[in-house]
């Protein structure tokens, strides 16, 4: 029996050396993601937005479909500059009710790896795990970030921010209220 | 009075007893009245595009294999070894002509058939050797694969009454057969399954739920455009869109709640001019093949309840598939698919991905608000003692109940009734649809008539 499975597949990205960018670009990748997670655990989702670029992308997979292209295959996020502002604005007034009151997030961001392509983009790899309370309940969301980033000088901003959850299903956390 | 629910056609009121909510005998009884009983969906047929692929899921409690077997043919089978009851397919989806249950090695081919066991000859010649198990019956409409575990259902067809027409009203849509796409809203609410049912279809909530998703349809739109979108959406009495619509009792619990063509215009991004043409122009052929009446209820939305678990809703720019499955009395999971027309442009298509999602799924601007709602509600049900019941009353005193009354509810909760109490509360009267509600889908088959119908 041949069985396929499309999660089961592994990716090149998964390779042993895949980061190829020097120290001092990793460290200061390492910087660029902690103090972005510190914007969206303080809920200064503005500041948090202006880590984009103007045409950044904010994605976010199917849960059973890690792999899927967002030019064919159903989501759960897939924002332009226009519904990510959409998002922003709203998650910062009361009409957001699944995060009215906001929610407390903890954010834990590791094993950053970075690769330089053409110009000044990088791919950049990192693992997550967002902890959201609220009303009692903790959810823990887990998975990788896979973002393609420009660097403006001494900073950084995302063309495609991408948080791939490792979850099989969202169960039972039922949504994804927050930035992941 | 019902036991569970006060139906005053005098006043009139309707109100179902919030215990059906929270109460594990409800519970059980739902699962051995309705789930054990009725016709249940199980997936859709573009979800297994080749012979021998299959995926594995969960319909009325049971985990099954839905399956396109070797020759082709749909099959259901039931996820455990006859043998021991091991589960035999572990894998989400995948394509296999044999299924080996990893316990003690016994193989079934995709047909259902007992193909080997390690050492048969010590069962004896005689001995039955079991094949895979599977649900009394299964069958489909238009691509909906149903199944039901109860061998004296009536077949499906006459199970779908009036719902079979809203299903056509999506499928025809493509000249090719709707296709679901590759990719699952895989969630679920800390909620009694049902308010998912009633939120389905509840036009009422729209517009204070989901402040945020209408202000992001206005913003998406130019000046002039934005302010018709906010009266359209916001607006009181006639200037409301959303009331042009009707509640509709479909037969058998099954009811939808259509819109008007107008409908279609408030949701979503507005298409690039490119998109639009290329709409305009399917629209347009649909028209030539089923008729002008037909196509104008095709461009109206429908948020569709096939007793007692399956809903489809169809906004004109997206349709989504919802399957709910009842876990406890408190807690739902939740299936969801994304239906679309595969013979559309890229463009069109991107902008039918896009409008999905702002709504719809687990990450859109509509659904988690929705979850948050519902979980609430079940939360506060901890005080039945002192609030008794939920009111569903709205448009009961109407002669056209609209998609923002809650006529449609009641039509499902009255199946409810009748299926989990025995006791049957009697339908109510309305006006016969007329408009564009009533028009008739000619039959493509049919070339007598060449010139296109009129709408009647």
């Amino acid at each position: 029996m041949t069985l396929a499975h499309p999660t089961a597949v592994p990716t090149p990205h998964s390779a042993v050396g895949w980061s190829t960018v020097d120290d001092a670009t990793l460290r200061a990748l390492e910087r660029f993601l902690t103090e972005e997670a510190d914007l969206l655990d303080r809920w200064q989702l503005h500041e948090w937005l202006d880590l984009f670029t103007p045409d950044g992308r904010y994605l976010v997979p199917a849960t059973d479909l890690p792999e899927g292209d967002p030019e064919q295959d159903l989501f759960l996020i897939q924002d332009d500059r226009f519904l990510l502002e959409q998002r922003v604005n709203s998650l910062l007034t009361r009409s957001a009710h699944a995060e009215y009151p906001h929610s407390r997030t903890r954010r834990l961001v590791t094993n950053v790896r970075g690769r330089s392509t053409d110009g000044d983009r990088l791919l950049v790899r990192a693992n997550f795990a967002v902890f959201r309370m609220r009303s009692g309940v903790m959810d823990t969301y887990v998975g990788e970030y896979r973002h393609v980033v420009v660097r403006e000088g001494a900073m950084f901003r995302f063309a495609e921010r991408k948080a791939v959850v490792d979850l099989d299903a969202l169960r039972p956390h039922g949504k994804v209220s927050i930035v992941l | 009075m019902s036991q569970y629910i006060v139906d005053d056609r005098e006043m009139p009121k309707f109100r179902v007893d919030r215990a059906v909510m929270v109460d594990p005998d409800v519970f059980a009884r739902e699962k051995e009245l309705i789930f054990d009983r009725c016709w249940l969906y199980v997936g859709h047929e573009t979800e297994l595009a080749k012979p021998n692929d299959f995926r594995t899921r969960t319909v009325g409690g049971r985990p099954v294999i839905f399956f396109r077997d070797s020759k082709g043919v749909i099959r259901v089978w039931v996820n455990s070894c006859p043998h021991r009851g091991a589960t035999l397919c572990r894998e989400p989806s995948g394509n296999a002509r044999f299924m080996t249950c990893f316990y003690h090695g016994w193989s079934f081919s995709n047909a259902g058939k007992l193909v080997s066991l390690p050492d048969d000859e010590s069962y004896g010649p005689d001995f039955d050797r079991p094949g895979l198990a599977a649900p009394a019956q299964v069958d489909s409409y238009r691509g909906f694969v149903f199944a039901t575990f109860d061998p004296e259902a009536p077949d499906l067809r006459t199970y779908l009454a009036g719902a079979a027409d809203y299903l056509d009203l999506v499928c025809d849509q493509s000249n090719e057969g709707m296709r679901v796409l590759a990719g699952t809203h895989e969630y679920s609410a800390k909620a009694n399954w049902k308010l998912l049912v009633e939120n389905s279809f509840d036009g009422y909530h729209a517009v204070t739920t989901h402040q945020r998703y209408f202000e992001m349809a206005i913003a998406a739109r130019s000046g002039s455009e934005g302010d018709a979108v906010r009266a359209r959406a916001t607006g009181a009495g006639s200037t409301n869109t959303l009331v042009q619509s009707r509640g509709i009792d479909l037969g058998n619990g099954h009811a939808v709640t259509a819109g008007s063509p107008v409908t279609g215009g408030i949701f979503g991004r507005p298409l690039t001019p490119a998109g639009q043409a290329e709409r305009e122009k399917r629209f347009r052929g649909f028209a030539e093949t089923y008729g002008e009446a037909w196509v104008d209820r095709m461009r109206g939305t429908r948020n569709l309840v096939i007793f007692p678990n399956l809903v489809v809703i169809d906004l004109v720019m997206g349709v989504v598939i919802r399957k709910i499955d009842p876990v406890s009395p408190d807690y739902m999971e939740v299936s969801a698919w994304h239906l679309a027309p595969p013979d559309e442009g890229p463009e069109l298509h991107r902008q039918r991905l896009d409008n999905f999602l702002t709504f719809w799924g687990p990450g859109g601007l509509a659904s988690p608000d929705d979850v948050e709602a519902l979980e609430t509600c079940q939360r506060s049900f901890a005080s039945r003692g002192e609030l008794r019941y939920s009111d569903i009353s709205r448009g009961m005193n109407k002669e056209r109940p609209t998609g923002s009354d809650e006529f449609q509810m009641r039509t499902w909760w009255r199946r409810w009734n009748v299926i989990v109490t025995g006791e049957e509360l009697p339908p109510e009267e309305h006006a016969p649809l007329d408009g564009v509600w009533a028009g008739t889908r000619r039959d493509p088959a049919d070339t007598t008539t060449s010139a296109p119908a009129t709408a009647g």
